[in-house]
């Protein structure tokens, strides 16, 4: 017992923070993802960190930038229209290769929506979420531990790449217990040569800043930028396959939706259909690879989304169309149910995949 | 090994946020239905729009137990609202009255209106509901520094201690008796009572006669 605790995700996610050495949260409060800022304002006093509950999104948002171009490791979080508010500041974060760590516990929407669970922000966190060309690394936990696990992995990735990364989860994840064990590797933050903190006379001061007079200058940047975003393309895609060695017809669902979605599958394989589960961890990059090769043997593919069909583009966009792509779904705060995606499976199989 | 018995008519769960007060509250509520006729549950969470009583709300209407509890819990917003109903609590003394109280000291906070009427009828039972297995109350020493901010914020004093160390589904008998240290030590350290040890029911025969005043939860949160 001693070495695991029972936790919330929006806890583990604060502690793993801290485990990451990060001693710096700035954030607002907001259901259902508020426990991450009420860990913090309890443990960061503690252990000489700064919890300062911001005057709005907006401001949290710069607070994080100002932490990043000071080199140190940085986190703020938030649900759904948060992160709305936090777009600009996230674009800004882009334009100045700054590394953090962003939380969305996604809520039901548009607008204020409601606090019961959702993954409508898929679009939102995978095609940047503010303006201008960029991304941001997206990892997509489906249990408390990943909560912290990806947590800690975000904050390396970020410091890796210059990158924000952001963890999208969702009500359910971050309202949920489970045992946690709290033991890993953390790799320290690498040198960060750039940072604004003090020339103390010995070299030419760095400068943080998103703003380019011109032109050339910046479409440079943005090829350099995007170079780079291939490379992560190449390398950090991350996912996980579930009896899929075999399978006819194959399930793509990330989160809560994938929990879910295992247990239709394997109820499916008991009444002798052969189905599997890709389940991408990292939304962006979007794991391409276990797709590609599922469009080559699988009758049909059914995206399990708590949205009104997102991720179903990068499936398809993925899979190059060589499959049918259907979506079962709920939304505005509903999470599907296994009978339904079961439902689903079975009608997929009826039709022999095609639609 | 005796077994738990509550003979005041309040009876107050408080505790930490997810130290299972809503959990052992509405075990509690069933096993006072077989003592008495008119038992009440009231819900005063202001803190925690999900995972609340009226979660179990079909297993208590079943049983003939009373809920209180805001028309906005587990709705689709988080509205700190307490039920109008809650004077009754103190105005209607012909029923017994557990009362689930929200998390920590902000949680605590919503007794306050009612703690004067409490302690002037005097005839109540207020419980600390400890889980050796959240990250904030692993230490006594920090049990001990929750314990105290809920006294001050609602103005009463704890009477006894509820052990429901659990790791959730996953909680092993050897979890719980690895437990009891850190429950004796609590007690130790404020002078209160052991009132229960809870534990999931399945972990019964194993624990009923390993564990000091026994509390088996037959009724389990809900879950994915």
């Amino acid at each position: 017992m001693a070495d695991k605790v029972l936790m919330k995700g929006n806890e583990a996610i604060a502690e793993a923070a801290i485990i990451a050495g990060c001693r710096h949260y700035f954030g607002y409060p907001i259901t259902p993802q508020t426990e991450i800022a009420a860990y913090m304002a309890k443990k960061m006093p503690k252990i000489g960190g700064a919890f300062l509950q911001a005057e709005s999104e907006i401001a949290a948002i710069n607070m994080v930038y100002g932490v990043a171009a000071a080199g140190r490791r940085v986190m703020t979080s938030s649900s759904s229209p948060g992160i709305s508010l936090k777009s600009e500041g996230l674009s800004y974060m882009a334009g100045s290769d700054l590394p953090a760590l962003v939380v969305n516990v996604q809520r039901g929407g548009p607008g204020l929506g409601g606090i019961q669970p959702s993954q409508s922000d898929y679009f939102q966190a995978t095609r940047g979420s503010g303006h201008g060309d960029y991304h941001m690394i997206v990892l997509a936990p489906a249990s408390v531990q990943e909560m912290a696990e990806l947590t800690v992995k975000g904050f390396e990735l970020a410091d890796t790449y210059r990158m924000t990364s952001m963890i999208l989860a969702d009500g359910t994840m971050g309202q949920m217990m489970e045992p946690v064990s709290l033991e890993f590797d953390v790799k320290p933050a690498p040198e960060k040569p750039w940072a604004t903190v003090g020339t103390k006379l010995q070299r030419k001061h760095n400068i943080v800043n998103s703003l380019s007079l011109v032109p050339e200058e910046l479409e440079q940047l943005n090829f350099e930028r995007y170079e780079k975003y291939n490379y992560i393309k190449e390398n950090e895609a991350m996912y996980e396959e579930y009896l899929m060695d075999d399978a006819e017809y194959a399930i793509a669902a990330f989160g809560i939706a994938s929990r879910v979605a295992k247990n239709a599958v394997n109820e499916a394989r008991k009444q002798g259909i052969k189905v599997g589960m890709i389940r991408p961890i990292t939304l962006w990059p979007f794991p391409v690879a276990p797709f590609k090769k599922a469009a080559d043997k699988v009758k049909a593919i059914i995206s399990v989304e708590l949205s009104m069909g997102q991720m179903i583009e990068d499936v398809r966009l993925a899979t190059e169309c060589k499959v049918p792509v259907t979506l079962c779904n709920r939304v505005g705060g509903m999470i599907v149910s296994p009978e339904q995606v079961l439902e689903a499976i079975k009608e997929v199989a009826e039709n022999g995949g095609a639609k | 090994m005796k077994n738990m018995k509550i003979d005041k008519r309040i009876t107050l769960l408080c505790g930490h946020y997810g130290s299972g007060k809503t959990n052992v509250a509405v075990n509690l509520a069933m096993m006072m239905k077989k003592q008495y006729d008119k038992v009440t549950i009231a819900d005063l969470d202001i803190v925690n729009p999900y995972f609340r009583t009226k979660d179990s709300s079909e297993e208590l209407a079943r049983a003939g137990i009373k809920l209180i509890c805001s028309e906005f819990a587990n709705s689709n917003v988080d509205i700190p609202a307490l039920p109008q109903e809650m004077y009754s609590i103190t105005d209607d003394t012909s029923h017994r009255v557990l009362i689930d109280v929200g998390g920590d000291d902000r949680g605590a906070l919503a007794l306050g209106r009612l703690a004067p009427k409490i302690k002037e009828e005097n005839d109540y039972e207020m419980l600390m509901v400890i889980n050796k297995c959240r990250p904030l109350t692993r230490t006594v020493e920090d049990t001990l520094e929750v314990m105290g901010e809920i006294e001050f914020a609602c103005g009463i004093k704890f009477t006894g201690l509820v052990n429901n160390s659990n790791l959730g589904e996953e909680t092993t008998a050897e979890d719980v008796l690895g437990s009891l240290p850190y429950a004796n030590a609590v007690s130790k350290a404020t002078g209160l009572p052991l009132v229960a040890t809870a534990y999931k029911a399945e972990l019964h025969n194993e624990l009923s006669d390993k564990v000091p005043m026994p509390l088996a939860l037959t009724l389990q949160d809900k879950i994915l």
